[in-house]
């Protein structure tokens, strides 16, 4: 019987013969900690006194409370910062060369394809998007990573998602697994991978990252593409190292298969308070308070071509707050470039540097009690973006900007002049 | 591993790690007093009620949601001798084994305030009367509760 590309990777870096269902020790290829979730491994690594550490498997990015919102967030990227410099580590970014943690994995040529590679963030499972075998994990785990070098894997059993067709015009990957979240529920995954196979060449790699993002939210260990000439093509000048694609052999035992024809897909929005409440938009009668493009879902150059494109020669709605971030500073520099930014800012929206900030209800963006957001990010739990009372709206970036300038959720198609 | 006897909680499903403790608590000030802030958003008050060795009920996937350790760890604090879920998501039951938070997967009808037993080797439950029982732990797991979590895996060069 032939095997799936989890159990592949799996069984590559175990050196065991990886069948879903077994537990695997495993050598990762890289660990990676935020300033949220450092701190705990940090004091759990000091704990260990093993005296080893992989320094170069270590992968440190400050990005949920950066720049530091106030004195406790302060004193976190400080704890970060300082076991960085203490142990000689050559992987922290700092902020000014960096961006939310799962955009500089794959920009700085960590995340590649074949690879194995753990995060201590729930969406480090955005790299299956590039190919690779990527998970979220604890901050206690992550301590035992950077002193062992491995972990132990459960090997997920994997659903089959296949895809044909071609997306519609502002129909994109955000779209597509919102309606597989829809469609499966919120723990429709939960200890599975998908993998993905049909037309996947009609779908752009920035597309592809959203999609493997979002696995988490169907409870997903991981959410893997093949590897193809749009990905060698994505990577080719940033990837470290050499890289070993992996596919999947054409007898791999799947415990389920969905399918999808792109082409019949329409934009999506997920209501609060779970990604699960998914519906088309064009069904959506929903004024905003604020609209926010940005997150590691959303916020890559792609994204921000989309809108603005739709925003261009128009103004955002009175009663809305446009929030425009960049996922990295590589994009922000981009966005520049393009002229990006002239466009949103001219179309009075507001434009910040790389960070999670909003995104996780943490500073900049906070919504009041009663507000509604329509966002580019991957949850809408309750309180997620602010106040208990608030509510978030999960869509693509076309629907995010489209509503920016409605002032309630629509499609592109739907604003006034298209 | 000893019975466990302790008064219930009831949550209902998707209970999701934004719920069990704010994302805006989780700076490392905070670490050592997480269990104030438990539930805050949805349970105002929460935290000064539970009790050393009360236990946790609830339905489906508890725990989705963010990788954050903090949620576990809170629930340690706040004293929670073991948590009963008709499933867990996956990152959460990797870490609370890993720290050593008990979590039996089992679904139990019982009210909140009653007083449910847990037998972890026996795979048993027991709750206003009715006996429920739940799977053993794959082999890892078990050696990995047994030995109290990970850290002491790794400590032990069992890792
Ligand atoms: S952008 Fe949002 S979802 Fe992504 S890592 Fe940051 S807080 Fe988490």
């Amino acid at each position: 019987m032939g095997k799936t590309i989890a159990e592949k990777i799996l069984s590559e870096k175990s050196g065991k013969d990886a069948r879903a269902g077994q537990v695997v020790m495993a050598d990762v290829d890289y660990v990676m900690v935020n300033d949220v979730t450092g701190p705990i491994a940090f004091r759990e690594y000091a704990k260990l006194n093993t005296g080893t550490m992989y320094k170069d498997r270590m992968v440190l990015i400050p990005d949920h409370y950066v720049p530091a919102k106030d004195v406790a967030s302060a004193e976190q990227a400080k704890e970060m910062r300082e076991f960085a410099h203490e142990h000689k580590l050559p992987n922290y970014f700092e902020i000014g060369k960096s961006g939310v943690c799962h955009q500089l994995m794959v920009e700085e040529g960590f995340a590649a394809p074949g690879r194995l590679i753990v995060g201590a963030d729930s969406h480090t499972c955005t790299y299956g998007g590039i190919n690779a075998f990527s998970t979220g994990i604890g901050s206690t785990e992550a301590a035992a990573a950077f002193a062992t070098g491995k972990l132990w894997f459960k090997v997920p059993e994997t659903i089959k998602v296949v895809v044909r067709g071609k997306f519609r015009k502002y129909v994109g990957g955000k779209d597509l697994i919102l309606r597989i979240i829809t469609d499966i529920g919120v723990d429709g995954a939960n200890y599975k991978a998908f993998e993905f196979h049909g037309d996947v060449q009609n779908i752009p790699v920035a597309d592809r990252l959203a999609i493997s993002n979002m696995a988490i939210e169907a409870g997903g260990k991981a959410g893997i593409f093949p590897c193809d000439d749009l990905t060698r093509e994505y990577i080719k000048d940033t990837v470290r190292g050499e890289y070993t694609p992996v596919d999947a052999d054409p007898d791999a035992e799947y415990c389920q298969v969905l399918e999808y024809d792109l082409s019949e897909l329409e934009p999506f929005v997920s209501y609060p308070h779970l990604p699960s409440n998914g519906r088309a938009v064009k069904d959506a009668d929903v004024t905003i308070d604020q609209a926010y493009l940005g997150s590691c879902t959303n916020g890559r150059i792609e994204d921000m071509r989309i809108g603005a494109e739709i925003v261009k020669g128009r103004k955002v709605h009175p009663n809305v707050r446009f929030l425009v971030v960049p996922a990295s500073q590589k994009v922000y520099r981009q966005m520049i470039e393009e002229g990006l930014m002239q466009i949103f800012l001219d179309a009075g929206a507001f434009i910040s540097g790389p960070t999670c900030g909003a995104c996780l209800g943490g500073y900049m963006g906070i919504l009041a009690a009663g507000e509604r957001a329509v966002a580019s990010t991957n949850r809408n739990f309750i309180g997620r973006m602010g106040d208990k009372a608030s509510e978030v709206y999960l869509a693509g970036p076309a629907v995010v900007a489209a509503s920016a300038i409605a002032g309630r959720i629509v499609t592109p198609d739907q604003l006034e002049g298209n | 591993m000893d019975t466990i006897k302790g008064r219930v909680w009831v949550f209902g499903d998707n209970v999701d790690t934004d719920q069990i403790i704010p994302a805006e608590r989780l700076v490392a000030a905070n670490l050592d007093h997480l269990n104030d802030y438990i539930f805050e958003k949805v349970r105002p008050g929460f935290a000064q009620e539970v009790r050393k060795g009360d236990i946790l009920v609830a339905g489906r996937n508890f725990g989705c949601g963010s990788s954050r350790e903090h949620a576990p760890l809170s629930l340690i604090e706040a004293g929670f001798s073991c948590i009963i879920a008709e499933s867990f998501a996956r990152i959460f039951y990797r870490n609370s084994m890993n720290i050593g938070l008990l979590l039996v997967e089992c679904k139990v009808d019982v009210r909140e305030g009653e007083t449910v037993e847990v037998d972890p080797d026996n795979g048993k439950v027991v709750a206003e009367g009715k006996e429920y029982s739940f799977p053993e732990y794959p082999p890892f797991i078990s050696e990995l509760v047994k030995a109290g979590g990970l850290m002491n895996l790794v400590r032990e060069g069992r890792f």
